[in-house]
């Protein structure tokens, strides 16, 4: 198993968000979060990457280790990505440069050697047209002035490049038309594979027409409270997540398990 | 390295690297040549004897200490120190040469020996760069390179002393011609008892084949250092001149009130960058050096340009607003600033651009960055004259915040006479995002390179107007005095 979630709580500032969260996830695997605003799904992919001021108990067992124990770039270096709901623009920072100082200190944690310009030209080359995106984008500063498809695009080429183990989509698919979802969703799907698990989190079961879950979970007040397949998804489309919470009160004193 | 989460986002690492010394924190113990303590006419005497001077000049000293003494400090700054006792500061001090200097390998050891640890070796200038080195070491110049190549193309490049003995009638005719000894208290100040400093002209048509840099130090106990730079730019001519500094650990307050003054004919230009790194104060502020300093340009010709670029990251206290007289119709004036205080460093800095000929142009970008308890003021004056029909200027001031301790306050002065004139302003203010690092992190990028890399962005439309080796220099100098400067 990749990522085993036990009990995880959260809370920020005296508010408490995730209130017991499990979820087991295996390499190889696409998982889906889905839930109404406020539910946790976000503060779940905080938490896992290591947001600061956040009060956190539970476990979090990634590969065999703890994840909560490490800092968000040793996190980063054992594979862990998050493709961001809002990237945030860096001005002046040059996309490709930012890129080539990530992936190297990635390869540098991990013992590997450093890319040289040149070849970390050639790899951005190959990865920026599963995005479809062209060399413009890579002269501009990080995020600076793109437009929200672009940003997203943008986090996606960043995931192909770094090549993660476990990756979080946090609402990859928020304000993207059908044209950019596509181009994302391409993305992704030719990202998916054996050794690599991802956690989507969507407001949309739109989203997963086009990247196929094997397992969807219904986040509702902080917990986990429904889980199923591809199915899932299309049942919540059409009775809406209230029915959701419902069912968590009537049926789920403890959170359903998440695993298969 | 594993950081545990804390609420308030400041590691330890972090805290450790706020408490680093400065690096550059030596004393060298040269055998040194001073004046006894205090400020009087006698004082004045002893400076220009000492350097032999002519008696214009002795006059110049003495009108404008009779001037000073009629002044009294400005209090309008920004920023907050002690009074400064002017009768407890030493005027003059010259290290001893050992013997008399005949070629670079004779000059004082330890003088060599401290830029080396500056890793600003001499001999190795000489050799790689290119560049001409004046050092100026406390208030006599040690050691002056590559005169003869310049020679060659006519370029003076020489110590203040020995322009005044070489060349006094170019000295007379500008010295004070740019900052008058009224202009202000420092500036007085310095007309009265400034020691040395650079001298250069560029000749009609030349265009100075290297960088002129010159790199300063304050070196004696409690010396107030005075140095006064004077470039004169003929028709047609281009310099580029280098000036960075650092200086070493002190227990009292040190002042530094230096003048430099350019003077731009037609169609010359003259480009000034500055890096500097005067010791800051420790991490109470106690110690650094105040630099307050009067620096100023005279386009005078038609065509002309200056351009001021200047990093500053030292001193306890910052006081100055490299400007341009922008006098000849069509000349141009820039100001590129990056200004960083941290620890409990004071800065109030910026520009100032007179309008008075057709046509003329100012730009001016301002980069403030303040981390730790630092404070940072950008004040600027554009004034556009009734004369200066067409002017234009454009002004951006923006303000970068590390931490919930610092502050960055913008004022901007506009004085416009001329209703065909064009005055741009844009300011903004960012504290580094916890959001931004955050994205570094996530990527991979450990914090402290996260910083300079968001920092070092922030400053991009400076740096690249610094020369290429100078650029390198500054960003290094900005890791250095960033450190530790999170949370």
């Amino acid at each position: 198993m990749m990522l085993k979630i036990e009990n995880l709580h959260a809370s920020i500032e005296d508010k408490t968000i995730l209130r017991g969260v499990n979820l087991e996830l295996n390499a190889g695997e696409v998982h889906a979060i889905m839930g109404p605003n406020g539910s946790g799904k976000s503060t779940l992919a905080s938490v896992l990457i290591g947001r600061e001021g956040y009060d956190v108990s539970g476990s979090v067992s990634y590969q065999g280790q703890d994840l909560l124990a490490l800092s968000p770039e040793d996190r980063a270096a054992a594979g862990v990505f998050l493709a961001f709901q809002h990237p945030v623009e860096i001005p002046g920072v040059g996309n490709l440069y930012f890129m080539r100082t990530a992936l190297n200190s990635l390869r540098r944690q991990r013992g590997q050697e450093e890319l040289d310009a040149v070849d970390f030209l050639a790899l951005a080359q190959e990865r920026m047209k599963l995005v479809e995106m062209d060399q413009t984008f890579m002269g501009r500063s990080v995020n600076e002035g793109f437009s929200g498809g672009e940003k997203k695009r943008n986090e996606i080429l960043q995931m192909a490049i770094l090549e993660p183990t476990f990756a979080i989509l946090d609402e990859t698919d928020s304000g993207l038309d059908i044209d950019a979802l596509r181009v994302v969703a391409n993305g992704v799907n030719a990202l998916r594979s054996e050794g690599r698990a991802m956690l989507v989190i969507t407001h949309h079961q739109r989203l997963l027409d086009y990247i196929v879950p094997d397992r969807v979970h219904v986040m509702a007040a902080g917990q986990i409270v429904r889980s199923g397949d591809r199915d899932l998804a299309v049942e919540l489309e059409e009775h809406g997540y209230a029915g959701m919470g419902q069912q968590r009160n009537s049926e789920a004193p403890t959170p359903v398990g998440a695993t298969r | 390295m594993s950081a545990p989460a804390t609420t308030t986002g400041i590691s330890d690492e972090v805290r450790q690297l706020a408490n680093q010394e400065y690096q550059y924190g030596f004393v060298t113990d040269l055998d040194t040549d001073v004046a006894p303590r205090g400020l009087n006419e006698d004082i004045i005497r002893l400076i220009s004897t000492r350097k032999n001077e002519p008696d214009w000049l002795l006059e110049w000293r003495l009108e404008a200490y009779q001037h000073w003494l009629t002044l009294t400090a400005p209090t309008w700054q920004h920023v907050s120190y002690g009074p400064i006792d002017y009768q407890d500061i030493i005027y003059y001090a010259a290290p001893k040469p050992k013997k008399q200097l005949t070629s670079m390998d004779e000059v004082d050891p330890e003088v060599r020996e401290m830029f080396n640890k500056l890793g600003i070796s001499l001999g190795e200038q000489e050799r790689l760069s290119g560049v001409a080195v004046d050092a100026i070491v406390d208030s006599v110049s040690v050691a002056t390179t590559f005169k003869e190549k310049l020679a060659d193309v006519g370029v003076i490049f020489c110590s203040f002393s020995e322009a005044v003995q070489n060349h006094p009638d170019l000295v007379r005719r500008y010295l004070g011609s740019v900052v008058p000894y009224k202009d202000n208290f420092f500036a007085c100040l310095n007309a009265a008892v400034f020691t040395d400093g650079s001298f250069c002209y560029i000749p009609k048509g030349v265009r100075c084949p290297m960088e002129l840099s010159t790199y300063f130090r304050i070196n004696a106990a409690d010396t107030g250092q005075f140095e006064r730079t004077l470039i004169i730019a003929e028709e047609g001519s281009y310099v580029s001149y280098l000036e960075g500094c650092t200086a070493p650990v002190r227990d009292q307050n040190q002042l530094h009130a230096a003048v430099v003054e350019l003077v731009a004919l037609d169609d010359a230009q003259i480009k000034y960058s500055t890096v500097q790194n005067w010791y800051p104060g420790d991490a109470e502020g106690k110690g650094g050096v105040y630099n307050f300093v009067t620096k100023r340009g005279l386009a005078a010709g038609r065509n002309s340009k200056i351009s001021w670029t200047q990093v500053e990251t030292g001193s306890a206290i910052t006081w100055k607003y490299p400007g341009v007289i922008l006098k000849g119709d069509n000349s141009v004036g820039e100001f590129y600033s990056v200004a960083l205080t941290a620890r409990r460093q004071q800065a109030d800095t910026g520009s100032k651009m007179v309008h008075i000929g057709k046509n003329t142009k100012s730009t001016i970008v301002s980069k403030a960055i303040s981390a730790g308890h630092g404070q940072n003021t950008y004040r600027g004056l554009v004034g556009i004259r009734r004369s200066a029909v067409g002017a234009r200027n454009f002004t951006q001031c923006d303000s970068l915040l590390i931490g919930k301790d610092c502050g960055a306050h913008t004022f901007p002065y506009v004085e416009v006479k001329n209703s065909t004139g064009q005055v741009e302003h844009e300011a903004s203010t960012s504290k580094i995002g916890e959001e931004q690092l955050l994205y570094c992190r996530q990527r991979g990028i450990p914090e402290e390179e996260a910083v300079s890399m968001i920092v070092n962005g922030f400053c991009r439309e400076v740096f690249k107007m610094l020369p290429m080796e100078f650029a390198v220099e500054a960003q290094k100098l900005l890791n250095v005095s960033l450190e530790g400067s999170v949370g």
